[in-house]
């Protein structure tokens, strides 16, 4: 599907199909050049601004053809007045300036739009339709809780009825939001679902690598030849097995090479790759794996049969067993479906929120434990929105009776 | 008719400081009052500052104010709240004598030969002719006074109604004319008003307390003063004493919860949730066997006793038999029912950050009027309104503070961008800056630019510069070199250490006390004022972004609520709009987008 959005959006569709469809109705339309040579045929979609994803006029076209067909469209399109490629994430952003999508939806919307997968897909939806907002709140709420305790004893506590000695439900209360928010930071990220998980293919040179992800991408990625060392570059390929996301990454055969040589680089860049690995198959010495790397002998139909999982890539022998191996492993790893997931701006606000908290449960001195707890709140405030003081007061008089 | 550069409406504690600031300035200023005798009574408890407040009250003395010189004048007890917590919560507070307080606001009014006090009820305002601004005062009896400014610090005189059992009457204070033709006035221009209520409790006489059985609450031994241009203490000091209500008092409240306005559905008005009447507190906190009731003495040679806690509106008969059951009180006689009051509010949403009314140039409002509660939260605003007054009758620039500057700064953005729902009380909370706002360095915070806008008087300007001199030394002598932390300043921290170890080594005993205290508390926090300061710094980045007139209704992706906060609020800039309750990130990217748009 190619999407148009913009002032010209209209202009563009009209260009294409002749005369402007009517307004949100799918219609069958057949796309033409500006020479007027048929370009394609198919369902067409006209959705004037702003009550559309971006807030702007918006236009679908969906495309029959394959490669060929959109990349003529494409051309097309680039050649009139006005019109260019979109930046990565760039619907989105017009979305979210344009007020049709606030900060947490954006960032459910953009890895919606790129998921590809199904599970992708359901976790994309959960983050929109606002878990992760519910479980902020939650835990919000609890803070406001914790620091209107804080906040009565500095503030009130000569007002009659306060107790000042709050520091044991203080510190409870802290020491279970810490490790709640801890735990959900140890769960998978949800960058694993967009960007899938890491699979590397590590080993000696001529050890059946490029041959194995050959066979697991179902298709020919990597050259494969006899000579060792033939695999200089290291090879990304995003390959969906049972709708779970995977890159499988073919790299240089670990060897100590001529210094400085195209192969050298290669190396380095497979010991980086083994070291990002999410899951490392392992072809080679099972005594030389990298830790917890999955040990396979590759060339079982070559009667050589190590220690490991035997799969031969010619014979398809053991491929079936190494896949349900290699997905057990990355299931483990991917957020479940339905699951929130956080992404990394998220990771990195419940880090601090999880840093404050912390240090203020080592502290006594209350005015510190306020400003941690304050800071925190302002952290949250930047997931969800500002809550502001009166949060705090309408939990603190809702708590204590306080008053002369 | 009389002309003036400003008046003053209102001789309560929002009056007094308008009006003393307003002349401080060299305005010619005129403070109007139904009766001199009025100008500068207590009209509720006899404590002046505590959490919050305190710093408020310290904060217009940096403005070389009156209010905490007239503390100090009439006080009667002293105490420090929160004095084993850091000084960023500590709250000085005095209970004062009514009469030597009103002495002394008289005293200081008097030595200002360009304001004058004139008796007369407030019958209306006049406007320009295109009616953008104000341009006078008719008095009741006729007279004009004419000015380019005039303060509103009428209280609760604006339509007020008061509440004691099942009587009603019309007023503010007991035996006073409420200001009604003021405040048909405002609504009739269209400014938005609210009701609120207060409440307030029964006097008792003092000589009808058993006070040997109960427990004391003496003044504290210390020697500081509100103002440190007061020398020292100078009246004898009384105790005060803490008695509870108890199992008995609450069955005689529950039983006559109906003969209470606030609970007959008579009183529409929303009280505040930190000052309940007692009984509220037995109604929504139904759990509690007592509820603390101090007993603060009115005065030297006064025998009225305020029973600080016990709020109420009920009727005669329910007060006095609620009381004897307590502790203490088995035989007090009650000297003046407590009552509850009614009243009108501007919603302080139409107010700029200078007090001044945005759709009526040179009306200024302070007080209760704007729906606060408290006379140090009404001098605060007071000061504000009459500093504006002045300098908007003089033509000198406008004298705003941002919340990292002052307690002052905090209340009024809290008014005038979030407007309230119950009466609004200072407490340090609010402060996200509290860390650096405390009631200790108030005139290091604020007398600069007190001297700048020219409202110090000389004895003060020579008090600071001299003060200002001896933090400045010491800072630099803190600066030496330390094997163990870096600095001597980082040491204080490092050690956790007091000012009295800072007091005791070589060569530091002749710094004053105050100032080594008030070092020693920057330099224990300072890695917490460093992290605001970025804080502050992005805030400020924000307040110089100006919003004009956006119509934030056509900002797709803003929520009606929001929209009609925003409405309400006009925050002037981008600053002021990210602390409007309620506004998300992605709400402040869209106004941002939109403001950039319109500026283009």
């Amino acid at each position: 599907m190619v999407r148009i959005s913009g002032p010209g959006a209209g202009s563009a569709l009209t260009t294409l199909c002749g005369t402007l469809p009517k307004s949100r109705r799918a219609t069958f339309r057949t796309l033409r050049g500006r020479c007027g040579d048929v370009l394609d045929e198919g369902l067409v979609l006209w959705l004037p601004g702003p009550a559309t994803a971006t807030g702007e006029h918006l236009a679908e076209l969906h495309l029959h053809g394959g490669c060929a067909v959109v990349a003529a469209v494409l051309a097309e399109l680039e050649g009139l007045d006005g019109l260019r490629p979109a930046l990565a994430g760039e619907f989105t952003r017009r979305g979210f300036e344009n007020g049709r999508i606030d900060l947490a939806q954006a960032e459910g919307l953009a890895d919606l739009l790129t998921a590809e997968t199904d599970s992708q897909r359901r976790s994309a939806l959960a983050l929109t339709g606002g878990a992760l907002g519910k479980l902020v709140e939650t835990w919000q709420l609890r803070i406001l809780q914790i620091s209107a305790g804080v906040e009565a004893a500095l503030d009130l506590s000569d007002e009659a009825d306060v107790d000042e000695r709050l520091d044991d439900r203080v510190h409870e209360g802290l020491f279970a939001l810490v490790s709640e928010i801890s735990d959900r930071l140890d769960s998978p990220p949800a960058e694993r679902l967009k960007d899938g998980v890491m699979v590397v293919l590590a080993g000696p040179p001529n050890a059946g690598k490029s041959r194995l992800i050959n066979a697991l991408a179902e298709r020919d990625v990597a050259i494969v030849a006899s000579e060792a060392g033939t695999t200089r570059d290291r090879i990304e390929v995003p390959v969906a097995i049972e709708g779970v996301p995977l890159v499988l990454t073919d790299t240089a055969g670990l060897r100590v090479p001529a210094p400085g040589s195209i192969e050298a680089i290669g190396i380095g860049l497979a010991e980086e790759a083994i070291g990002r690995a999410d899951i490392v198959l392992w072809l080679g010495d099972h005594t030389e794996a990298p830790k917890n790397a999955l040990v396979v002998s590759a060339k079982c139909d070559l009667g050589i049969v190590g220690p490991g999982l035997a799969v031969s890539a010619v014979t398809g022998q053991g491929l079936a067993a190494l896949k349900q191996e290699i997905l057990v492993r990355a299931r483990a790893l991917l957020p479940r479906t339905g699951d929130v997931a956080l992404n990394r701006r998220h990771r990195a606000i419940l880090a601090t929120v999880l840093r404050e908290l912390n240090e203020a449960g080592v502290t006594q001195d209350l005015l510190i434990v306020a400003e941690h707890l304050r800071a925190a709140r302002n952290e949250l405030d930047r997931l969800t929105g500002r809550a502001g003081v009166e949060n705090m007061l309408d939990a603190l008089f809702g708590t204590f009776c306080i008053g002369k | 008719m009389r002309e003036f550069d400003t008046i003053i409406i209102g001789g309560g504690h929002a009056g007094c400081e308008a009006a003393a600031a307003s002349a401080r300035m060299g305005a010619r200023t005129a403070l109007v009052s139904f009766d001199r005798e009025t100008v500068g009574a207590m009209s509720c408890n006899p404590a002046i500052g505590g959490l919050g407040k305190g710093h408020l009250v310290r904060e217009v003395d940096a403005f070389d104010g009156i209010l905490a010189k007239a503390a100090d004048a009439a006080a009667i007890h002293y105490r420090m709240l929160n004095a084993s917590k850091g000084a960023a919560v500590r709250g000085p507070r005095v209970q004062a004598d009514r009469k030597l307080f009103k002495a002394a606001i008289h005293v200081m009014l008097a030595a200002h030969s360009n304001l004058e006090i004139i008796e007369g009820g407030a019958d209306s305002l006049n406007f320009s002719s295109d009616c953008a601004n104000v341009t006078g005062l008719m008095l009741s009896d006729g007279r004009e006074l004419r000015a380019r400014a005039i303060v509103l610090a009428t209280g609760t005189f604006l339509n007020g109604r008061m509440f004691c059992g099942e009587a009603r009457t019309t007023g503010g204070r007991v035996g006073e004319a409420a200001a009604q033709s003021l405040g048909d006035q405002l609504r009739e221009r269209g400014l938005p008003i609210g009701r609120l209520k207060t409440g307030t409790p029964p006097r008792l006489d003092g000589r009808t307390i058993n006070w040997g059985a109960l427990e004391t609450q003496p003044s504290d031994d210390e020697t500081w003063t509100f103002s440190p241009l007061t020398a020292q203490r100078v009246n004898p000091q009384l105790a005060c004493a803490i008695t509870r209500t108890n199992q008995a008092s609450h069955d005689i409240i529950r039983a006559s919860l109906d003969r209470s306005p606030l609970f007959s559905g008579d009183i529409a008005g929303q009280g505040p949730r930190y000052c309940p009447s007692i009984e509220d507190k037995v109604h929504r906190f139904g759990d509690r066997d007592g509820h603390q009731i101090f007993l603060e003495p009115e005065g030297l040679e006064d025998p009225l006793v305020y029973p600080n806690g016990v709020s109420t509106s009920l009727p005669e008969d329910v007060q006095l038999a609620m009381l004897r059951a307590v502790k203490g009180l088995e035989a007090v006689e009650i000297a003046q029912l407590g009552y509850a009051v009614e009243y009108d509010h501007i919603d302080p949403r139409a107010l700029r950050p200078t007090l001044e009314i945005a759709a009526i140039g040179g009306l200024f409002c302070a007080g209760q009027i704007n729906g606060t509660t408290g006379y140090e939260e009404a001098s605060a605003q007071g000061l504000v309104a009459g500093l504006n007054a002045a300098a908007k009758a003089q033509g000198k620039p406008e004298i705003i503070l941002d919340r990292a500057s002052s307690y002052i700064g905090v209340m009024i953005d809290d008014l005038v961008l979030q407007g309230i729902t119950e009466p609004y009380r200072m407490l340090t909370a609010r402060a996200e800056y509290r860390l650096r706002l405390r009631a200790d360095n108030a005139s290091t915070r604020l007398t600069p630019l007190a001297m700048q806008i020219g409202c110090v008087g000389a004895s003060r300007a020579a008090w600071f510069a001299d003060r200002d001199a001896q933090r400045d030394a010491l800072i630099t002598a803190l600066q030496a070199r330390d094997p163990k932390a870096g600095t001597l300043y980082d040491r204080i921290r490092v050690d956790a250490l007091t000012a009295d170890d800072v007091a005791g080594w070589n060569g530091f005993a002749h710094y004053p006390r105050s100032v080594v205290e008030e070092i020693v508390e920057d330099a224990r926090y300072a890695p917490y004022l460093a992290r605001q300061d970025s804080e502050i710094r992005a805030m400020r980045a924000n307040d110089r972004i100006g919003l004009a007139s956006l119509d934030y209704r056509s900002i797709a992706g803003l929520s009606h609520e929001m929209v009609e906060r925003l409405d309400a609020a006009r925050p002037a800039t981008l600053g002021a709009a990210e602390r409007v309750r309620g506004i998300t990130p992605a709400a402040l990217a869209a106004i941002l987008v939109q403001a950039k748009r319109c500026a283009t």
